[in-house]
């Protein structure tokens, strides 16, 4: 120890503190798989951090658990130590250094939030619509009928009020999807407990999120009754779901496969159990389920959908986890009849 | 502050201190307008709601070693996760940092006899019970169980009852946080010892100038958020009902206007604390005294403008989204003056591995890792991912337990001698140091992950693939419940049994330290004379008024 000079050790702590902060804050296996467009530009920036984050922890970290071995007080002596009380050059040091380093964590989030289409929420014109509308969801819900509570009326949305919906909050076209249209826009929305998927343009309702691989999606926001909270951790993107408001997520799907769609604003009793999924189809395997569902619900009478998803089909997005609990928590044949009902029907069935 | 060295001299000031009887145990249980009494009522009922919130958080992580919820009902579980935060906050760090350390010590501080309007400090004291009855008394109405942020509509729907007393409850701990910030101004500002300069007035004094201001500022708006949901729900308003026309997001901004604040008003008394404590036990003069004071304010005026990154997922428009990323972000930079601040004091020092100190350095270790999450938090990108899972979870307790809690703990192993008179136990600080820190780490460090890898919060029921990791947290947990258990054992031992304190055990160098332990009612017979700074350690200064030379004290701990 005694022979190595000061700053050539210095110099040394320098080097291995650098490469093991880089080496962590590319190996910290913190974040799920990459499943959006979105998903590499969130975790460079988080990656960036957990470098910046772990040079700063191993070096303060370290002094302060070198001070207090090397200054301890020893056996006898109980004087004082010494009695430095400022020094302004590093004072002026350590403030300069964060200052540095959060406006760059500052500018760059901003320009990752700008890419990830941040700056943009809104405007999404409806265009080329490949699948003709359906004839489910198309009557208007009768007054006075509410669903879990002091809700709104709310039924499936109609080609006319996607092109309608404006989502003023969220994310829209990111940079590489500019002045485009979206591919697929799929109405969603929020209940206790449950999120429900309509697809304007072919009429389908369903409890789970399909989409086709690499094409641009929009996803039009709404909440029935509560705040809930549209995640999908694989995708790096959440937004709220507000009742009488409009929010947005826009985004290309990167990776065939099925991710969990998570309930991340507390919405009551069983908002753990608000779980869903996205499966992210290959452009062939969806038209394949686009066209399967088209036909199965135009034949469905919207009762028999009902039963179904009390019964806890495949439309519900309750999985193995809540189906002991689908009674108890309230979502009802009615409640769902109730969203895209012919009236008689669901005076019938309340 | 023009005034400074013009203090308003009360009629209990002018008059030469009588010989008053000290307080019989009964005089605690009433209303008495002395401050030390006031401050360790506050001190003594925020303990008790600690250990009521704590054991409502050992309820949730047993529910939380499973994936199912087969421990307590959902519904019972959210009352337990709202009322856990709510007590936790207000109930416990606030009332403790604030209202317990800042009545026993602010005038003992600055040499004052009494806070400036000693009633107005009772009733603000006296608020207090009823408010934690009220929300103990919701449980019999099933709880509120909308979390302690209460969004609206959920909170609008669900256990009305219950909700309304919560937020009553709310208010009336609100309105006595207002009584209590006018007193400690006022008692700063005009009521300081003429001889004690501005840049001698202990940092703890400014933490809470800045604390002071804060709620000043902030409280009324949570009040006046909370007073319309409370209108929604029982007279049929409907300012945050979005099916008549309301806004359920004006509420959040409403809401975070005070609450981020709050998360200050938790942290900014406990930075006070923790420069008291450094420089006592490090034998150092504080490092960069007027850093730490002007970080303090800086903190204090920054802290206002960063709420919107509670609601970056939310109803909220770009500009907002990045404008409150940029502000957040540079709260970090007067956050980590003090930081280094506190390390730099601990180089050179004769450092003494006190109960206080272990507790102090403890905090700055857990505070690094608890400010770095967050810078990772204010950038929004980031945050849209994380916002509302155990990320956040293991960011706040970090900074709120492994931050204002092991304050807390530092300054009650600290004053402790001061405030009762007797020394506590050292041996059993350590094994209570111990085990917090390993608890703290074991329960709250696995969270980043599961946060980042798609566990929400709030969830009574999740995704088994997270059991190991959760199994992990609940052990964790009972750690630390069972770290409780020498802490309590040696304060009530203590108190009862301990060894005398002088009136200077640990040759500090404030005024607190130069009246007897505890202080006689009215603090000093004769107000004691500043003649050197607060920190001025080895520089061969005189204690302020003290005739005993600083070798003869007596050194309590065993080293
Ligand atoms: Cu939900």
């Amino acid at each position: 120890m005694k022979q190595i000079p000061a700053p050539l050790l210095t110099l040394i702590a320098g080097v291995v503190i650098t490469l093991a902060s880089l080496w962590l804050g590319y190996n910290h296996g913190l974040l799920p798989e990459q499943a959006s467009e979105q998903a590499p530009l969130v975790d460079e920036l988080f990656n960036v951090m957990m470098v910046i984050s772990t040079a700063l922890f191993i070096v303060v970290q370290g002094m302060i658990i070198w001070f207090m071995i090397r200054y301890r007080q020893r056996a006898g002596d109980d004087t004082d130590g010494i009695p430095v009380d400022g020094n302004l050059p590093l004072e002026a040091l350590w403030t300069a250094i964060p200052a540095v380093l959060v406006i760059g964590i500052g500018v760059y989030s901003v320009e990752v939030f700008q890419e990830m289409g941040g700056l943009s929420p809104g405007s999404h014109p409806m265009m080329g619509h490949q699948h003709a509308a359906a004839v489910v969801a198309q009557a208007p819900s009768p007054d006075g009928q509410s669903i879990g509570g002091d809700t709104m009326p709310l039924m499936a949305m109609t080609e006319a009020e996607a092109a309608d919906f404006d989502p003023q909050y969220g994310f829209g076209a990111g940079t590489s999807m500019m002045g485009n249209a979206p591919d697929v826009t799929v109405a969603v929305t929020g209940m206790q407990y449950a999120w429900l998927f309509n697809y304007p343009n072919s009429g389908i309702m369903t409890g789970e999120l399909h989409i086709p691989v690499g094409k641009d999606v929009q996803l039009d926001l709404t909440a029935q009754d509560v705040i809930h909270s549209f995640w999908v951790p694989q995708f790096r993107l959440k937004q709220d779901a507000l009742p009488g408001q409009q929010t947005g997520l826009r985004f290309r799907a990167t990776k065939v496969g099925t991710y969990p769609v998570v309930c991340a604003e507390l919405c009551g009793s069983y908002h753990g159990g608000m779980r869903s999924q996205v499966i992210v189809h290959t452009q062939d395997e969806y038209d394949a389920w686009l066209e399967e569902n088209q036909v199965a619900q135009a034949e469905t009478s919207p009762d028999v959908v009902a039963a179904n998803l009390s019964k806890n089909s495949s439309m519900l997005p309750t999985g193995d986890f809540l189906q002991p609990y689908v009674a108890e928590m309230g979502i009802t044949p009615e409640a769902i009849a109730h969203l895209h009902p012919p009236a008689s029907e669901v005076d019938s069935a309340s | 502050m023009a005034q400074a060295q013009v203090p308003v001299e009360t009629g209990v000031i002018a008059t030469p201190a009588h010989v008053h009887e000290p307080w019989k145990w009964y005089d605690y249980f009433t209303f008495n307008i002395d401050h030390k009494v006031i401050g360790i009522q506050y001190l003594v009922l925020a303990f008790v709601f600690y250990l009521i919130g704590g054991l409502m958080a050992v309820a949730m992580r047993t529910e939380l070693a499973t994936a199912d919820p087969d421990f307590i009902s959902p519904a019972l579980y959210n009352a337990f996760l709202t009322n856990h935060g709510t007590i936790m906050i207000f109930f416990w760090v606030v009332p403790a940092a604030i209202g317990g350390f800042g009545n026993f010590l602010v005038p003992l501080m600055v040499g004052a006899r009494d806070m400036a309007f000693p009633k107005l400090n009772a009733i603000a004291f006296w608020l207090n019970p009823p408010a934690g009855a009220l929300l103990l008394g919701s449980f019999f109405f099933g709880g509120a169980q909308s979390g302690w942020t209460s969004y609206p509509p959920l909170s609008a729907i669900t256990a009305n009852t219950a909700q309304s007393m919560w937020i009553l409850a709310l208010v009336l701990v609100g309105s006595s946080s207002i009584l209590g910030s006018v007193n400690f101004l006022i008692t700063i500002f005009f009521m300081k010892v003429p001889s004690m300069r501005w840049d001698q007035l202990p940092l703890y004094c400014w933490s809470m100038v800045a604390t002071s201001v804060l709620a000043l500022v902030s409280t009324p708006v949570l009040a006046a958020g909370l007073t319309l949901l409370l209108f929604d729900i029982n007279f049929g308003t409907s300012f945050f009902k979005p099916e008549e026309g309301g806004n359920v997001v004006i509420y959040q901004h409403l809401f975070w206007f005070y609450s981020h604040p709050a998360v200050y008003l938790m942290i900014l008394p406990i930075f006070g604390v923790m420069s008291e404590v450094i420089p006592v036990h490090a034998r150092k003069p504080i490092f960069g005294y007027k850093a730490i004071a002007y970080s303090s304010l800086a903190i204090c005026l920054l802290g206002l403008f960063v709420w919107v990154h509670h609601m970056f997922t939310s109803g909220t428009p770009p500009w907002m989204r990045l404008f409150f990323t940029i502000s957040t972000l540079i709260v970090a930079v007067p956050t980590g003056v003090k930081i280094f601040s506190w390390v730099a004091t601990l180089w050179g020092g004769k450092i003494r591995y006190t109960g206080a100190m272990l507790f102090a350095v403890g905090l700055l270790s857990m505070f690094v890792l608890g400010g770095l999450s967050g810078v990772t938090l204010g950038a929004a990108p980031f945050d849209v991912h994380v916002h509302d899972t155990y990320y956040v979870v293991a960011h706040f307790h970090y900074v709120l337990f492994g931050g204002s809690v092991f304050g807390l703990y530092a300054g009650i192993y600290h004053w402790f001698p001061k405030i009762t008179g007797r020394m506590m136990n050292e041996t059993w600080a350590r094994v209570h140091f111990v085990l917090t820190f390993i608890g703290t780490n074991i329960t709250f460090l696995p969270m980043h992950q599961l946060g980042m890898h798609g566990m929400p919060r709030r969830v009574a029921m999740y995704d088994p693939q997270f059991e190991a990791l959760n199994k992990l947290c609940t052990f964790g947990a009972f750690v630390l419940a069972f770290s409780i258990l020498p802490f309590l054992f040696n304060v009530i031992w203590s108190w009862s049994k301990g060894p005398k304190a002088s009136g200077n055990p640990w040759n500090a160098l404030t005024l607190e330290w130069t009246t007897d332990s505890p202080p006689i009612v009215e603090n000093w017979e004769v107000l004691p004379v500043v003649t050197h700074g607060p920190y001025d350690y080895g520089m061969n200064v005189g204690l302020n008024g003290q005739v005993e030379p600083v070798e003869e004290a007596i050194a309590p701990h065993s080293s």
